[in-house]
This record gives C-alpha cells, structure tokens and sequence, in this order.
C-alpha cells in the first residue's frame, strides 16, 4: 500500500501545498488502492478516475502558479455517498429505480466540496435510500467491513466508511437519518458526524426522510472530519431548513481539544444506554472511555433520559412515513426505471410494476409503513403520537443540557456483526441504531469516535452535544482521539488487518 | 349514454331547497412559481418552464416564493378573513403522472387565511353574503394531453403527453362555506360570487383572472334538501366550469337533474362531475371504490410561515377600494342611472372609462365612447375593450380636441379608427389625415359665398327670410370642405352673408 494512503487528510492537504507531493499523485494512489482492494470491499458503486485525476490536476495548477489554496482540504481525495447529487455521474442511492439516473445538477454539498478543491473520486454504497443499518439493502451487492470482509460494515453509509478503513479515500461524506454516518464509523474503526439539523444543506440530498436527514463528515482522524466539516456546512437558501447561522467553530475546538485538557468539561453518561443488548466487549470499552476522559480533567455525571427508550419506535413511524411520501416520485414517468412501457398497459399500471420491480423489501416495508402510519384515522395514534415523543426527546435533552455540556453512551450496542445474520430480523437490525436515533429526533449534534477494540472488532463512542454546539463534541473527541493513541501507541484505524490485494 | 331525466326548474325549487359550496383556484400572477425560480407565463412550449424543483427531481428541495404568501394574505384581507398567526404546508398524497412529487404540496388543517366573507350583489340589487371559510395557498399541477381516443380524456387514449410548464404555478384555493336559503336564486349567487371574487382579485392585482385560460376555476359543490328540512343531502362536485355562464349553468343543471333522481327515489351518487360547455350538462367521471385518502401531513421541507402582524396591516393598507364601494362612489360621482352603471360594468368598462376620466375626460363623454363606439369596434374585432389598440389617455385626447372645437363628433370617429389601424397618436392622426375642423372664416366665407351663387333661388328663399333654406347651403359647404367645417359656424356664416 502507497503509504499516501495512510496519511490524514491534513497531511495531505499540507504536503499538496508545500509541493512534497502532487494531489495527482495523491488521487492515483488511492485510485490504484481502489483498484487493488474494491473487489473485496465493494465500497464503490462508481468511480470516476479521469474526472478525480482532472480535478487533482487543477489542484496542482493552482498550487504552481502560486494561488491561495480553494480551501484547507484542497487536493485531498474523498468518497462520496451514492445519495448526493453530482453532475456527469450516476446517482443511485443503492436502488435499482435509479440504476444509471444522472442528474443534471450539483447538491450544494457536491458543490462546496468542488469548489474547496476536494477530488471526489466516485460514489460509495449504501442501503437502498439509505434504509438499513448494514449496506446489506444496495441492490448492488453490500459492502464489506476491511476488519473482517464476513462483517457488515455498518449502515446506511457503510460505503464511506468502508472506503475510510480500507484506505481507498482519507475522507467521505456520509448521511445521518437514524444513524447512517455514526454507527458505520462505529462499526469500522473512523469517526463519523451529523452536525446538527440545518447546518449542512440537504438540497441534492435524495430525501428519506426530511425531518431528519443530514449530511456530515467521515474521516479516520477527528481533525479530519472537522476540516472537512466547515468545507460542507453553512446556510442554504436553497434549503428552508438550512439554519442561518455562523458554522460552529469545529476546527478551533478540535486544536483546543488535541491539547487533553477537559478541565471543567461535564459530560453526562446516558443511563438508559446500558445493560441488555450491549455487548460485554462494547460495554467495557465504553467504561474505559469514560475513565480516559475523566482522566483527562472531564466531570463525570450520570444523566437519565427517560424518553430515548421511546426513540426507537418513534422513529420507526416518523421515517416511513416522510419515506412513504418522498419515494412516491419513484414512478417512471420522468426518469429513472421503466417497467412494463409495451402498450398494453396503463400509465398506473406501469408505475405500479416499476416500483414493484425497483424497490427492495426493505424500501417496500418501510413505504407501507409509512402509507399505514398515515392513514386516516390511524395519523393521530401513530404520526401524531410519534410527533409527540419527538417532542419529549427534545425536552430530555433540554434537561440534560442544563446539567452537562456534552452526553455520551456507546454508538451502537454491538460490534459488527456478520452478514446476514438479521437480514432476517428487522427488528434486530433496528436496534443497531438505538443509541444514535434520539440525535437524529431532536436535531441536535453528535459524533463517533472509534474508542477500542472488542474481539478485534472497533467500538465506538458517542458524543452527543446541544444543537449549534457541535464544536463541544468535536473539542471532547479530539482530546480523547490523543489521549487513546497515546496509550495505545498510535491510531486505532492503523490495527486494521491488511486486505489482500489483487493486481 | 342516456340523457338523465331532468325536473322543471320552478318543480325543483318548490320540492328542494339548494346547498352550495363553492371551491374557486386562482392561479398568482407571480413572476415564478410557488417553490422556485421558474417562470409562470402561460402559453410556453411544453417544458421550458421547468427546474430539478418544479420536476420533483430526487434531491430537490421547495423554497416558498414570498410575493405569493403576500398576495395570499392579501387576498384572505379583501375576503375579510382572519390570517393565520402561525401556519404550514402540508402534503397532499396521492399518484397521478401529471404531478412530478406524487404528492402535492398545498396546505391542510392550517390555511393561511379563514373566516371570511363576500357580499355580492345580484343583478336586482339584493346582496347576499357569501361566507368563506378558507383560502389556502397551494401548487399547480402540469398538464396532461391525451392523444388519440375520442374525448380527449384518458380513457381510450393512445398515449399521453406531460407539459410541466403548470407545474408548482401558486394556487390559492378559495372554499367558500355552505350557502344555504338562496333558493331558486341558487345559479345566480353562484354566478355573481365568481363575478364578484373575479373583479376583487383583479383590482388586488394577483392573477389574471382569465377562466378561458384557466388562470381561474371554479368547482361546483350541489346538494338538495327536501325543501324545509335542515339536513343536507349527498352532493356532487362539478369541475370544468370556464366561464361565468357556465357556473350559473351548471348549478342550475345539477339542480334538476338531482331533483328528477330524487324525486323518482334514487340517491345521489357522490362523485367528481365534469361540465360539457356545448351541451350545458354534467357528466359523471369514473366512479371509485373507495374514497381517496390523500394521507395529509406537515410538509417536513418548508418551515412554519408566521406573518409578523404589522406585516399583515402593512398589506391590510394596500387593499385597493372593494368592487362594490368604488361602483357605489362612481355611480354618485359620474351621476349614472342604475342601467347606465350595469352597462358600463358588463361591458367591462369601468376601468377603462374611470383611466379617461383620470386623463381629463368629462364621465359622460368617456363612458359614451366606451360603450357605444369602442364597444362596437371590439365587437367587430372580436376582442376584449381592454384589448383595444387605443389607450384612455388617448381617448381623452380625442374627446378633448371634440370639446375645444377641433373636431367633430363624425371626425372624431375617423381620428380613433386611425389609431385604432395604428397611425399613432390622436394629434399625429389628425395631421396626416388632415382632419382638424375648417375654423377659418375667411376660407369658410368663400365657400358661402361660393354655394350661394351657385343656388341663387335658395340665396333669394334666405333673404327672405326663410331661415329653414339655409340647410341646403351647409350641405354644399360641409361638401365643399370635405366634412371639416362646423355645421353650426357654417349656418352662422349663411345668414350673415344673406343679411338675414
């Protein structure tokens, strides 16, 4: 392996600069990384190597002819999920209905990351429309954790992640609905973020469920995904939910953090986050985390939020129901698959075989849901009530907030676990996400960071912080990313096995 | 088909009592549409008009077009409505390849302005308050060609074509509440609701109000309660209704078709009814099994819209005068008759005469012009006054040169025809035809003098004193000066040259 893949982003972008190293050389080397592992990772469903190439190129000029770098990240190749809009390639969101679809325009992700000099270098799997929790829903084969290829790696990003651990891209972009960026960092060893709702604009994001979709930052060093942060966050009057309001200072609080000092922090462990379910393994790191982090200056209290127990349900009424509406436009008759266009049947009858055909049973489960959900004379007891414990959530984050600065519990109850091994249980697989939905219900900020190893298997750790307050979790995360590679002489992500390599 | 028996109109209203609701859609006349930047005029090539939003394209997202929540608000104001403190936009359900979203973003349980009223007034004078419960914004759907069958409708259609030019133009929808106790005046309250919200919109200046291009529609809800009881009966809703006419028409049309089902112990089936503008009936659509359930919830991608209320009072002080005030002030100020006014109103002149007055113009001199010779002309033309190639401004030229002498009424007739064929402006017509008046009495007094020789026996009748002759002379000379010259100077100038 080139060892340009084993650098951080900053790295990266620093020796692109000082020309030590060219960011076409950067992109080839993790183009041919891409090339040597994908097979058996299959974090890809598209790569784009002349365009990366192009754009690492136009790094380069700029770099020679002496102009001030597009943005700290300038030249540094990254992984973006199959659920953002970019132009001149395919958007698929892991579905067969949009096998091939192109848009004709840019997300405002896709765009800041062009216009900060970022080489995009393809699109990552995912589950179809980002519904599940192990990438085992792409209708294009899953993907597969570089910890152990038997392993799912997390979901609905495990492509982004994936791509991170494998060292195919230092940086990705993930999206977050009920957990789609956290748990697959968890699960992979990288950290993974969703900044609070409406500070990264969702226009070109392929909506699953709008209340709660948000797009964020991938990376395998907390600096990294902060660096990356700032590139894509920022107001969108494209957006009517895009939050106007300055970006929140996540890089000055990831060097502040790096320094290990968390005197006078408050950090508040999440008593319903324990016991049944979780793992011994995944527990026992998480204790040892919090120890780390007390160490480092932090208070420790222990903060009940009754409500999260109610997340997990609430969550299941309020994401199928916006899915069940949002995949209506899934119809052929604009674009995208196209079933049964013989003449012999009727506009409706063709939509119907082209969503029958198109979608997956875990899409199809969760738009009859969602369809049930809001039926009339069921909205009140499912949506409404729904809306309701959304509402209690928000109250006991509230509560918690006034006490500590930042809440923590592990990201997910388990390791990764092996593929296909709930496929057949949706009940099971939902429950991966019951730690990270009640960020994603209320809106406000939390991280990942990986925090050990159970049976050679990463865990992660969640920081939860107010919304708009995102530099709290990223300053605690960076403290304990130095204070864990310190003990444990160096970082987590470089105990990943080796991957055999074709040529 | 059958023809469905129908009941004597004066039988339907002595045996039923009519229930009315009617939903009008006006389509803003913003410059984009409702979501985004796109344009709205109507009549572009099929999809021109259209961006990743307005196609419902994956990942795009609505922002809400301000002008159109103003001119909601001020719509619900002239409705004397209450406006919502807090409200938001809901989604609407369901498949059709007409709508890009399969789901229409419009507005539910929180409508922006409710609680209103309309008085309108009926053609005798009576004023009826019709209550309006709501008026919601919502979008447009595109529009659907069915090529090849025989109706032009979906059923038998070879294939279809999608225009989404329309689609995500702002709607307001306008429900009134139900209009009970109008009795046999049933169609006419109908008609003059949408005459007189027709004439409201268009001095708020939101929309075209153009029902032949469907910029506004109205659906028609009919039900009949056996008369003196209080229970409403099934009822249908009639669409397609594009004129004026045909919402009278269709009401009346709904009435005694339910009447002669009822009255020969049939129910009513409720359904979507589509009026035939030729036949002046309504026909049923294709009936569904189950009513629709549209699976209504709050739009997750647009935020709660919260007009500030010393917004709502800025734009409560932007309400033009209400049609019906303004005609009361113009019939006092113009002193017309009762007749005079219903004139000058259907024959959509108002403005257009109160614009002349404006530019100088006598109120009797603008409105006969109005409505005598400009109406026949648009007559002749086939178009609307207001689409006359003449400005008031111009017409009060005219009328100004007729006062001061400058023209007569027969050359004042001749100088609009020349504007009219776009010879430019009144002065520039009367110069290059040469039309002004013959003013000149040395040049008219050679003319008399040249008529009186030529008639010597006539010249002798006038001296004579037999003033009644001079007639025949004018004529020579009003001959003589190819119609330029005053009838009455040239007389004048007669019997003075006779000595008489």
């Amino acid at each position: 392996m080139s060892e340009l893949t084993r650098l951080t982003a900053a790295e990266i972008a620093v020796k692109v600069q000082a020309r030590e190293v060219s960011a076409v050389e950067v992109a080839q080397a993790h183009l041919d990384r891409i090339a040597a592992v994908d097979h058996a990772v299959h974090a890809f469903l598209h790569v784009d190597t002349e365009r990366a190439l192009a754009a690492a190129k136009a790094v380069d000029d700029d770099v020679a002819a002496g102009r001030p770098a597009a943005s700290p990240l300038a030249g540094v190749p990254l992984a973006l999920k199959d659920v953002l809009a970019m132009q001149g390639a395919p958007t698929t969101c892991g579905s067969k209905v949009l096998e091939n679809w192109q848009p004709p325009y840019d997300a405002t992700v896709t765009q800041r990351l062009l216009r900060a000099g970022v080489v995009v270098l393809g699109k990552t799997n995912m589950d179809e429309f980002a519904m599940g929790s192990s990438t085992e829903n792409s209708a294009f084969g899953p993907t597969r954790n570089p910890w152990d290829l038997d392993r799912i790696p997390g979901g609905s990003g495990g492509g982004s992640s994936a791509a991170l651990a494998a060292f195919e891209a230092p940086l990705a972009i993930g999206t977050d609905t009920g957990g789609s960026i956290r748990q697959p960092g968890s699960v992979t060893g990288t950290v993974g973020v969703k900044p609070t709702y409406g500070t990264v604009s969702r226009y070109g994001l392929v909506a699953f469920s709008s209340s709660l979709d948000q797009a964020g930052p991938c990376a395998r060093a907390v600096l990294d995904a902060a660096l990356l942060h700032e590139v894509i966050a920022g107001y969108d009057p494209l957006d009517s939910t895009s939050i106007d309001a300055p970006v929140p200072p996540v890089v000055a609080a990831v060097r502040e953090g790096a320094t290990g000092d968390l005197k006078g922090v408050r950090v508040g462990v999440v008593t319903e986050f324990a016991g049944d379910g979780y793992e011994p393994g995944v527990t026992a790191a998480f204790t040892a985390a919090i120890e780390q982090l007390r160490d480092l200056g932090a208070e420790i209290v222990e903060v009940s939020c009754p409500s999260f127990d109610l997340a997990l349900p609430a969550y299941y009424l309020i994401a199928p129901s916006e899915a069940s509406s949002n995949l209506a436009r899934f119809d052929a008759m604009r674009y995208g698959l196209r079933i049964g266009d013989d003449g012999t049947h009727s506009a409706e009858e063709v939509m119907s075989l082209t969503r029958a055909a198109g979608f997956g049973a875990e899409v199809k489960r969760r738009i009859m849901l969602g369809t049930y959900a809001l039926s009339a004379g069921y909205y009140d007891a499912y949506y409404g009530s729904a809306q309701k414990v959304r509402t209690l959530i928000m109250r006991d984050f509230d509560a918690a907030f006034a006490k500590v600065d930042v809440l923590v519990s592990p990201t997910t109850p388990t390791t990764a676990f092996k593929i296909g091994e709930r496929t057949a249980d949706p009940m099971a697989m939902y429950r991966a996400d019951l730690c990270t939905i009640p960020s994603n219900l209320a809106g406000n900020a939390a991280l990942s960071v990986p925090c050990g190893l159970s049976d050679g298997l990463p865990v992660g750790l969640q920081i939860m912080s107010p919304a708009l307050q995102d530099h709290r979790g990223y300053r605690v995360a960076a403290a304990y990313e130095a204070a864990r590679d310190a003990a444990q002489g160096g970082p987590l992500i470089h105990r990943v096995p080796e991957l055999e390599v074709s040529r | 088909m059958t023809t469905p028996e129908l009941m004597d109109y004066a039988e339907v209203v002595d045996r039923f009592d009519p229930v009315l609701g009617l939903e009008v859609h006006v389509e803003l006349s913003t410059a984009t549409k409702m979501f985004c930047g796109c344009p709205t005029a109507f009549g572009g090539e099929p999809n021109t008009q259209v961006c990743p939003t307005c196609l419902g394209l994956p990942g795009s997202l609505p922002v809400v077009n301000a002008v159109a929540v103003e001119s909601a608000i001020r719509i619900g104001l002239a409705l004397n409505c209450e406006i919502a403190e807090w409200c938001r936009f809901a989604r609407k359900n369901y498949f059709y390849p007409d709508m890009p979203k399969n789901f229409q973003t419009s507005q539910y349980d929180e409508p922006i302005a409710f609680n209103g009223w309309l008085d309108v007034t009926l053609d005798d004078g009576e004023v009826v308050r019709v209550e309006v419960e709501r008026a919601h914004m919502e979008e447009d759907t595109g529009k659907s060609l069915h090529v090849g069958g025989a109706t032009g409708r979906i059923h038998g259609a070879e294939h279809s074509l999608l225009d989404y030019n329309r689609a995500g133009v702002p709607l307001i929808e306008i429900v009134t509440k139900t209009i009970t106790g109008t009795g046999a005046r049933a169609p006419e309250v109908a008609r003059a609701y949408v005459s007189t919200l027709r004439d409201l919109l268009k001095a708020l200046d939101v929309s075209d109000v153009r029902m032949d291009q469907g910029s506004l529609r109205c659906d028609a809800n009919v039900s009949l309660m056996p008369s003196g009881t209080t229970v409403f009966g099934t009822r249908t809703e009639t669409k397609n209704v594009n004129s004026l006419r045909s919402v009278e028409r269709a009401v009346r049309y709904e009435m005694t078709r339910q009447a002669a089902v009822l009255a020969s112990g049939g129910s009513i089936l409720q359904e979507t009814r589509h009026f035939e503008e030729a036949s002046g009936t309504t026909r049923g659509g294709r009936r569904k099994e189950t009513s629709e359930d549209y699976r209504y919830f709050p739009e997750p991608d647009l935020v709660p819209i919260a007009p500030a209320r010393d917004w709502v009072e800025e734009l409560r002080g932007t309400l033009p005068e209400p049609p019906a005030e303004r005609r009361r002030r113009v019939q006092a100020e113009w002193s017309l008759t009762d007749l005079e006014l219903r004139d000058l109103v259907n024959a959509g002149a108002l403005d257009l005469v109160a614009a002349t007055v404006a530019a100088g113009a006598p109120p009797a001199d603008a409105r006969s012009w109005w409505v005598s010779y400009l109406a026949q002309q648009a007559n002749n033309r086939g178009v609307e006054l207001t689409e006359l190639p003449i400005t008031p401004t111009q017409v009060a030229r005219v009328i100004a040169l007729v006062t001061d002498g400058s023209l007569t009424n027969k050359l004042a007739r001749e100088v609009v025809d020349g504007v009219l064929a776009d010879e430019g402006d009144p002065d520039q017509v009367v110069a290059t035809r040469g039309l002004k008046v013959v003013s000149d009495d040395s040049a008219l007094t050679a003319a008399v003098d040249e008529a009186l020789a030529a008639q010597p026996d006539v010249a002798v009748k006038i001296r004579d004193g037999k003033h009644a002759a001079a007639g025949a002379i004018v004529g020579a000379v009003m001959k003589a000066t190819n119609g330029q010259a005053d009838a009455k100077r040239v007389r004048q100038l007669i019997l003075d040259r006779c000595g008489a």
